[in-house]
């Protein structure tokens, strides 16, 4: 699709709905989002900017073949699940670790739950790029 | 000779060796027994049990394998896959180890399709022709079909004895044969047993299989896989025999088998499928002798299946030495080989003494044990007595066409310039043959060493072993020796005749190998026609088949199993909802009244909006985010493919109304068992446990997030796996080039 206005908003939008994403997918363990929602609304960016410029000018933007993306996820997300091993816990027992914690202050929580939702988040970016891109460039 | 070839033989050197120290302990009656539980919950154990039948087998697997290998290392020297075949060669061997010494018939059943696997490899060894492909494939069905059959029998032997562990079952009498699936368990375990062993009416690919490089006829076709299925009768014998059904099961197709093969034995000119055949009928031999339980035809059994295999592995390594040396083994064209090669024709003569049952080779003691045994057993001694007299005379006669013609006969000329072979393939055949003549002048040895033991293991102590004598005084076995020898010389002295009627016979009447292609094309096109006919490549006819049957089978349990239609209970409803259900309904009525597909996708998309909406107003924001981005995405997706579609027509009328059928009665019957769902109680215990354990457990106020990533995250984990594959195939489908239409 041959539009100026459209090319100028997706340039733009695509840089609002990822940083929205990357919010979105953050605040999944305690508000609405996660990683799959945080993936899905990644997508959606790169899908609106491939139909304004294009989908050469996606995959060049994406910088990874969304494939790679897809598969590099479920590696992060099988990572954290065996991580668990390193404390002798059960597969996919979740670890934490609050940096700065005091009694009062829980401090700055991180997890392999996390590790696990940014792999759920690659899946589902890879995954949905992959077929929309392949889509567009077989009609 | 390079470590690939000899390297084997260490191996095999090294384990008949170890086997042969246990013999002190099984000859004293006792048994060896390890355990390692590997699945304990599914009750499958790595164990490990060595009695008289397994030990026979171990050796007998392990020895022959030791001198075979040591033949091939110079049999195939030079072989571009030399390696590869002393590989395929070592893996079937402890296959077969595995097979003789489990005692978890799961892991029985392992090690028997190991071995199947292998000898595929092994007879597909020369690739490049056709025959061998074929044959490799035919056996690979055969035995691969038994091998399924097997695998039921042995889930139901283990649901009905408790356990998978042979010994144990052994030692329970009766829980097999006075079970009510008695007679599936037998047939299971009959049809694995008879397809492997070559049982008529499963015989033809063992003939076949001669396509497979010399030594491994030798090996696996004649002294170690083909009797893994005589292994699984014996084995199973303390449990499964005594039946009238076990009986004449094993008598009928043992017998048959017999005679069917010697007979085609006489027929073939081919040195190597004449030996086929009359492993074939050793192999009915043991079968018949193992459907009885007296004492007389076990010993037979066991006596003859070690006679069988020493004198047959000789044969056939000697036939590959004819093969390697003058480049032919058809009968008619090798005669008085013996000053060329004066060894090969000395060990080929005592191991087709021991074959033709003269004194004072084992096989003559393995004849007349076959005879006394023939005369207890518990069917029709008179005929069975009959069967192997006349397969023993063939065998005579058959001895005498392998191993005396092409050696001493003066019928036609030597093959001029053949050396003698060299030593590595000499010893197997010398050594093979002289054990048949050392255990008969001492059978004794053999008998308290392994006979008696092994004839322990399967009968128990119930009926002591028989004794193995040379001169076991004038008898009827005797008699019948001698009328065996006279019949067989009769034979031999007509044999060109006999084999010219017989050549003339096979040629008129049914062939197995064309009904096995009959079957093999026929399941073919009728794969093909059911799969053209359920996969029509067309996605309405797949809606079509997919709803209907979902509206069928719920339609038909909603019918049998519920009654009464629940009320519906208007006054709950809010304008909210009723402003949701028009919007939904709207974006419905639009897709079915456009004729262009971007409005569909458009109104397709609102109803999507509209169920989103419910999931915000029952409070259930990631769900409602997710269904709002999945039918944003999918919008966008069919708008890109929609714009490469022609426009919708107008389908015809008679289409319409079966889908609306289908539509409306998904819809009613879905509405009526959402409502009995929220009518009925529900349990909330799940719900309560995520509730109050998400936060201190997991650190997540956002219950639906934590399910997901935390306490069900290996569910999550193989989600996203099929999201993968998802793609993946998508993305393969699109790239893929349609493949061109054969006219």
């Amino acid at each position: 699709m041959n539009s100026v206005i459209l090319r100028a908003g997706a340039r733009l939008q695509i840089v609002l709905l990822l940083v929205f994403s990357a919010y979105m997918m953050l605040r999944g363990h305690n508000a609405p989002g996660g990683g799959f929602i945080g993936g899905l609304i990644a997508a959606t960016g790169f899908v609106v900017y491939a139909i304004a410029c294009g989908t050469a000018d996606a995959r060049k933007a994406l910088r990874f073949d969304p494939g790679s993306i897809a598969g590099a996820g479920l590696g992060i997300a099988l990572i954290a699940g065996l991580l668990a091993a390193l404390w002798g816990d059960a597969l996919f027992t979740g670890q934490w670790l609050f940096i700065g914690a005091t009694e009062t202050e829980k401090g700055l929580p991180l997890s392999t739950v996390l590790v696990f939702d940014i792999g759920v988040y690659l899946v589902v970016l890879g995954a949905i790029l992959s077929i929309t891109f392949a889509l567009e460039e077989a009609v | 000779m390079t470590l690939a070839g000899l390297l084997p033989v260490v191996i095999a050197g090294s384990l008949f060796i170890w086997f042969a120290q246990m013999i002190p302990v099984i000859a004293a009656g006792d048994t060896l027994r390890f355990v390692w539980e590997w699945v304990p919950s599914l009750g499958v154990n790595v164990s490990i049990y060595i009695d008289g039948l397994s030990l026979t087998f171990a050796l007998l697997i392990t020895g022959i394998g030791a001198l075979v290998m040591l033949y091939s290392a110079r049999y195939l020297a030079g072989h571009v896959h030399q390696a590869r075949f002393s590989l395929y060669l070592t893996s079937f061997m402890l296959a077969m180890i595995g097979l003789v010494i489990s005692d978890n018939l799961l892991a029985l059943f392992v090690f028997w399709e190991l071995t199947t696997i292998t000898s595929y490899l092994l007879i597909g060894f020369s690739h490049d022709t056709i025959k061998a492909r074929r044959s490799a494939l035919q056996a690979l069905m055969m035995t691969g079909v038994g091998g399924l059959a097997l695998l039921a029998g042995i889930i139901l032997i283990g649901t009905t004895a408790g356990t998978f562990e042979m010994s144990e079952i052994n030692k329970m009498p009766g829980v097999l044969t006075e079970s009510v699936m008695y007679l599936p368990i037998a047939m299971l375990v009959l049809a694995g047993a008879f397809t492997k062993s070559a049982q008529m009416p499963f015989h033809f690919w063992l003939p076949n299989a001669m396509a497979a490089p010399t030594p491994v006829s030798a090996y696996l076709h004649s002294a170690t896989m083909v009797k893994a299925g005589v292994y699984l009768m014996a084995r199973t014998h303390p449990s499964l025999s005594g039946t009238d059904f076990w009986l004449w099961t094993l008598t009928i197709a043992g017998a048959v088998t017999m005679v069917f093969a010697s007979v085609m034995a006489l027929r073939q000119t081919d040195l190597k499928l004449a030996l086929a055949y009359t492993t074939l009928m050793a192999l009915g031999a043991l079968t018949l002798l193992l459907g009885n339980t007296s004492g007389y035809t076990i010993t037979a059994a066991v006596t003859f299946l070690i006679v069988h295999s020493l004198y047959k592995a000789a044969l056939f390594l000697v036939v590959g030495i004819l093969d390697a040396q003058t480049g032919t083994r058809e009968a008619n064209k090798l005669f008085g080989m013996a000053r060329a090669m004066p060894i090969t024709a000395a060990a080929a003569a005592v191991a087709a003494l021991s074959m033709a049952g003269f004194p004072p080779f084992l096989g003559f003691i393995g004849k007349e044990l076959k005879y006394a045994g023939a005369i207890a057993v518990a069917s029709e001694p008179i005929l069975v007595a009959g069967a192997f007299l006349v397969a023993s005379a063939l065998m005579v006669a058959i001895a005498g066409i392998v191993s005396f013609r092409p050696f001493w006969s003066k019928s036609g000329a030597p093959i001029p310039n053949v050396k003698e072979a060299p030593w590595p393939m000499l010893v197997g055949p010398v050594v093979l043959a002289v054990l048949g003549a050392f255990f008969g002048i001492f059978p004794d040895v053999l008998a308290t060493s392994l006979v008696t033991p092994t004839v322990a293991s399967i009968l128990g102590d119930a009926q002591p072993a028989k004794e193995l004598k040379l001169w076991a005084g004038v008898n009827l076995p005797l008699f019948l020796s001698g009328a065996t020898f006279v019949l067989g010389f009769t034979i031999y002295a007509y044999k060109l005749k006999l084999r010219a009627i017989l050549i003339d016979l096979t040629e008129r009447g049914p062939k197995f190998d064309n009904g096995w292609d009959k079957l093999m094309a026929g399941i073919a096109s009728g794969s093909k026609a059911l799969t053209r006919m359920i996969q029509t490549g067309v996605l309405y006819h797949y809606m079509v088949v997919t709803f209907g049957t979902a509206l069928v089978v719920l339609a038909v349990t909603l019918f049998f199993r519920s009654t009464g239609i629940p009320a519906i209970a208007l006054p709950q409803v809010q304008l909210w909802d009723w402003l949701v259900f028009v919007l939904v309904l709207s974006g419905a009525i639009l897709v079915l009244v456009t004729n262009s597909r971007i409005t569909a996708i458009a109104g397709l998309g609102v109803v999507g909006i509209g169920m989103a909406m419910i999931f915000i107003l029952y409070s259930a924001p990631d769900v409602a985010i997710t269904q709002l981005l999945v039918e944003t995405l999918v919008v966008v997706l069919f708008a890109a493919a929609a714009l490469k579609l022609p426009s919708l027509n107008a389908e015809p009328l008679r289409k319409r109304w079966l889908d609306a059928f289908i539509a409306v009665g998904l819809g009613i019957v879905s509405t009526i068992i959402l409502l009995k769902v929220t009518t009925g109680p529900i349990d909330r215990e799940l719900t309560t446990f995520f509730e109050t354990a998400s936060y201190p457990q997991a650190f997540g106020q956002n219950i639906v997030n934590v399910i997901l990533v935390d306490f069900r995250a290996l569910d999550t984990f193989g989600e996203i796996a099929v999201v993968l594959i998802a793609a993946i195939s998508i993305f393969a489908l699109l790239k893929s080039k349609p493949e061109e239409e054969k006219p």
